[in-house]
């Protein structure tokens, strides 16, 4: 018998369930592209058949931070840059839960760039989005690790002499399976990629474009936005890894020229860290937070490591 | 102490088995009956460096390092550097034989490898002028070609085994069985040559005018030699922890590797990972996610973890952290021990701080207070730290087996079930109510994520009694009250409901106390035993509970007496400058003996630092230490 009774669970799920009556309406500034994140994870869970109890949404400082005061999920809204070494740590201690992190792209290229880039390595089953704005927003306009080249802000006043960084590419480096760049002006797709980043077996990173009205561009500047898997213009194979690599470059080139590139890059079928780390032998089958509900668990003792020692 | 104890030395260069063939040696005096402690010096290096352990063994109790030793076996170092002029490093070679004279007892014995190390080197050091003045007994055994005739140069350490064994009379047997139990059979047979080889050789070849034979002794009960680190570790095991994450770090990743070892066959989980934030950040999420986790590290890994601390101290998410502390600041040294993290581990992280710290003295300690550790943290829902050092981490000594006869504890403390969540109080539109108020101990029970009506945000941000983020004032004062009070409640069943985690030792009428915590512990307690002995009334308490802070024990034993010497090893008094801070006053009643060489305190420091105390002399003292005056004088 589960001490989890959430997981699992087959029912009817209102997407309104994902709204908390406590706080059902957001502060993000009007026009922000967070809306749209938050929109298309309500349509999504549902869709793919979860329900609030059985999700950890764990989240980062910033706007984007914010997001689990908003879903009505189990939340754990933890510290700038730190979402994914907390949400993969819940995951590998009880795997039944559906874990999704999201943080800022300052939050997640920039102060928690390690983690980004270890968590993706070892192919956690989880889903991260990234609320990419080009911008530190909630303090005001700095500018972050996605900004363009000679960005002007009030701690970069003669512009940012510094490429942006490369999240897709770098995503693909590092070993993530499952790479998609949707947009918050495209909800249709951005909900259709959020159900496949949940349902695939491993770190699912979404690059998700939300414009800050604010400080750097409103929605207008992401239109027209192109899905490269509907367009003429481009074709390449989702698992072939250099092709995909390609399209990233230039996607990721594209943006700062005015193209918005969108869609899936990067699909690989690579097994989870936590099958590999159950086939090693590394990792209990059945969840590691069970045994602690479990009266007939037999709890090992060290009086019976004590040989080495005598 | 008694006159008869062997206090054996093996030296050599890292990477020469000095290690493992001490650790051999010691459970072959455990297991002929002697209680035993040792001693582990080595450099941060992966080859060579003068590395010794020293292993004292007595037929009664020994809890401490003792004065010096009484005999030497010098292996040379084979990973020595060429000695150049004027490198500041200098003969490397020679080192684990004219290092170790300094601290040779008179009538001690030395045994030095003549196949590594070279007449002419041992005429430099003046050794037979020495020896003569000493009455050392000096024997140059050729111990490399003994090993290289039958087996391989790396043996010469077993046949300095047999060579020791032979001159202090001692039995082959115990030695015998612990080869045969840890060595696969290819080496095991050159090895037991090797070892009859050398004790055959100086039993006929040497005529004996030493006095030292080895102690007898008997134990009512059978024993088990851990180290501190191993004492942790298995506290953790028996308290239920199944996951631990972490980066390697000297000298915590002793605790790290026994943890690695054990935990995926007991159903566990241990993750390396890519830094020290990683790790904290990854205890504190699987805790969140209803697992007994840990992490830890030592001093600079350490401060990597303020940021998940204080989240942990904010969302009161149950976590043990372990502070293994060495000698700082910064790389320091890597492999010296050192008490200098005090103040960095109670404070550190933003914010009032709202977390637990046991400071643990000896093996024993050590387990009990890491499954104290888990149990205050898990009931608590706070982050509780052990702190302790290279020294204790890497000292082994005998306990009887039962110590370790126990229940395990897995109970995740104050978590609710699913039934219980249902009479439990909710927003009306289904948060659970995580982060009550007013509730008893203070303790707001928590829901696990996958809970069926449990759900809640937990946030490093202030909030609500369901999670939300909030800034209002009221909200603000009763949770922050709440969370800084949980310590009062601990301290109350720290108090109320368990054996004082205070050690005391001495004479209870004395007026000279001294105070001490964590490893210094063994040295402190010898001496005043020592003191005793010789007619000085003295007593000390060892504290291990430094937050909440034991205010009435330690105030009960400052009252006691008229003058207390607080012994720690740091150079600014970080134990002193804390009972001061937390009883508010003795600021002239308090002197500190400091010592921060990178060496554990001796006990007769300790004799010395009482005797220029109690005589008020500000005469300095022999050893590498300080004296520092009572605030005012």
């Amino acid at each position: 018998m589960s001490a989890f009774n959430a997981i699992g669970e087959e029912r009817e799920i209102d997407r309104n369930e994902f709204t908390p009556g406590i706080e059902p309406q957001a502060t993000w500034c009007p026009g922000c592209g967070d809306f749209g994140v938050l929109k298309a994870l309500k349509q999504a869970l549902p869709e793919v058949g979860l329900t609030p109890e059985e999700v950890l949404t764990v989240t980062g400082i910033g706007c984007s931070g914010k997001l689990n005061s908003y879903l009505d999920t189990y939340g754990f809204h933890t510290i700038h840059g730190r979402s994914l070494p907390v949400a993969r740590a819940a995951k590998l201690a009880n795997d039944g839960l559906e874990v999704i992190a999201a943080g800022g792209d300052g939050d997640g290229y920039g102060i928690g760039g390690n983690h980004f880039m270890h968590t993706a390595r070892e192919n956690h089953d989880m889903t991260y989005i990234v609320f990419n704005n080009e911008v530190f927003g909630l303090t005001k306009g700095q500018t972050s690790p996605t900004s363009p080249k000679g960005h002007k802000s009030k701690t970069t006043p003669h512009g940012n002499a510094k490429s942006p960084i490369r999240p897709l590419s770098l995503a693909l480096t590092s070993g993530a399976t499952y790479i998609a760049r949707t947009a918050a002006v495209n909800p249709n797709q951005a909900k259709e990629i959020i159900k496949e980043a949940i349902e695939h077996d491993g770190f699912a990173h979404i690059d998700f474009l939300t414009q800050c009205p604010t400080w750097n561009k409103d929605a207008r500047q992401y239109v027209p936005y192109v899905d490269v898997q509907e367009s003429d213009d481009y074709d390449f194979d989702i698992t072939d890894r250099q092709e995909a690599q390609e399209m990233m470059f230039e996607t990721e080139t594209q943006l700062y020229e005015g193209t918005v590139l969108t869609g899936r890059y990067f699909v690989d079928e690579r097994p989870s860290y936590q099958e590999q780390k159950k086939d090693l032998g590394e990792m209990p089958r059945e969840p590691l937070a069970e045994r602690y509900f479990d009266d007939d668990a037999e709890w090992e003792r060290s009086y019976d490591l004590l040989e080495r020692h005598k | 102490m008694s006159d008869h104890e062997l206090i054996w030395r093996i030296a050599g260069g890292s990477g020469d088995g000095i290690d493992s063939t001490s650790q051999n040696f010691a459970k072959a005096l455990m297991r002929s009956g002697l209680d035993v402690f040792t001693h582990r010096h080595y450099p941060s290096r992966i080859r060579g460096g003068h590395t010794y352990v020293e292993i004292r063994a007595a037929g009664h109790e020994v809890q401490s390092r003792g004065d010096g030793y009484n005999c030497l076996l010098a292996l040379g170092d084979s990973f020595a550097r060429n000695p150049q002029e004027d490198a500041y490093y200098g003969n490397e070679e020679i080192k684990p034989l004219s290092e170790n004279l300094d601290e040779l007892h008179e009538g001690g014995i030395i045994v030095y490898d003549s196949g590594l190390i070279s007449e002419e080197d041992v005429a430099e050091l003046n050794l037979e002028e020495r020896a003569e003045e000493n009455d050392w007994h000096v024997f140059a055994i050729d111990l490399r070609s003994m090993a290289k005739e039958h087996g391989r140069e790396v043996m010469r350490n077993t046949a300095g085994v047999g060579v020791t064994a032979a001159l202090l009379e001692m039995d082959l047997e115990h030695i015998e069985n612990l080869m045969e139990d840890a060595m696969p059979e290819k080496i095991l047979e050159p090895n037991l040559t090797i070892l009859h080889e050398a004790y055959d050789m100086v039993t006929e070849e040497y005529e004996f005018e030493h006095d030292l034979r080895i102690p007898e002794g008997s134990h009512d009960e059978e024993q088990a030699l851990l180290s501190g680190s191993n004492a942790i570790a298995y506290g953790s095991i028996d308290a239920g922890c199944r996951f631990i994450a972490g980066y390697p770090m000297t000298p915590w990743t002793d605790v790290f590797t026994i943890m690695s070892q054990n935990l995926p066959d007991m159903g566990g989980i241990s993750e390396q990972v890519e830094d020290e934030i990683a790790a904290a950040a990854l205890a504190v999420g699987a805790s969140h996610a209803g697992v007994k986790a840990m992490s830890g590290s030592s001093g600079g890994g350490f401060a990597l973890m303020s940021e998940p601390l204080g989240l942990a101290e904010m969302t009161e998410t149950p976590v043990v952290l372990l502070e293994s502390m060495r000698a700082g600041p910064s790389t320091g040294m890597p492999t010296k021990p050192e008490q200098g993290d005090l103040e960095f581990t109670l404070y550190t992280s933003q914010g009032d701080s709202a977390r637990v710290v046991f400071a643990p003295g000896n093996i024993e300690e050590a387990y009990e207070q890491t499954r104290l550790a888990f149990h205050i943290a898990y009931e608590y829902q706070i982050p509780t730290i052990i702190i302790y050092d290279q020294k204790l981490s890497g000292e082994n000594t005998n306990v009887p087996v039962s110590l370790l006869d126990r229940e395990p504890a897995p109970t995740l403390g104050s978590v609710v079930t699913e039934a219980e969540l249902e009479d439990m109080p909710h927003d009306p539109t289904g948060k659970f109510h995580r982060f009550q108020h007013d509730v008893d101990n203070n303790v707001s029970p928590r829901s696990l994520p996958g809970q069926k009506g449990g759900r809640y945000l937990a946030t490093g941000n202030e909030h609500t009694p369901s999670g939300h983020i909030s800034e209002d004032a009221d909200n603000r004062v009763a949770q922050m009250e709440r969370r800084v009070q949980k310590l009062e409640d601990i301290r109350r069943e720290l108090d109320e409901e368990h054996e004082s985690n205070q050690t005391y030792v001495g004479d209870e009428t004395a007026d000279f106390g001294i105070i001490t915590w964590g490893s210094s512990q063994g040295a402190v307690f010898e001496a005043v035993e020592r003191l005793n002995d010789d007619g000085h009334a003295v007593k000390a308490i060892s504290v291990s509970d430094m937050m909440p802070f034991p205010e009435k024990e330690v105030t009960e034993f400052i009252e006691s007496v008229d003058q207390a010497m607080v012994v720690e090893m740091n150079a600014t008094a970080q134990f002193r400058g804390l009972i001061q801070k937390e009883l508010g006053r003795y600021g002239d009643k308090l002197t500190s003996l400091l010592k921060y060489n990178g060496n554990p305190f001796e006990p007769a420091e300790i004799v010395e630092g009482y005797e220029l105390n109690s005589n008020g002399s500000d005469a300095d003292p022999s050893a590498q230490v300080r004296i520092e005056p009572a605030a005012g004088d």
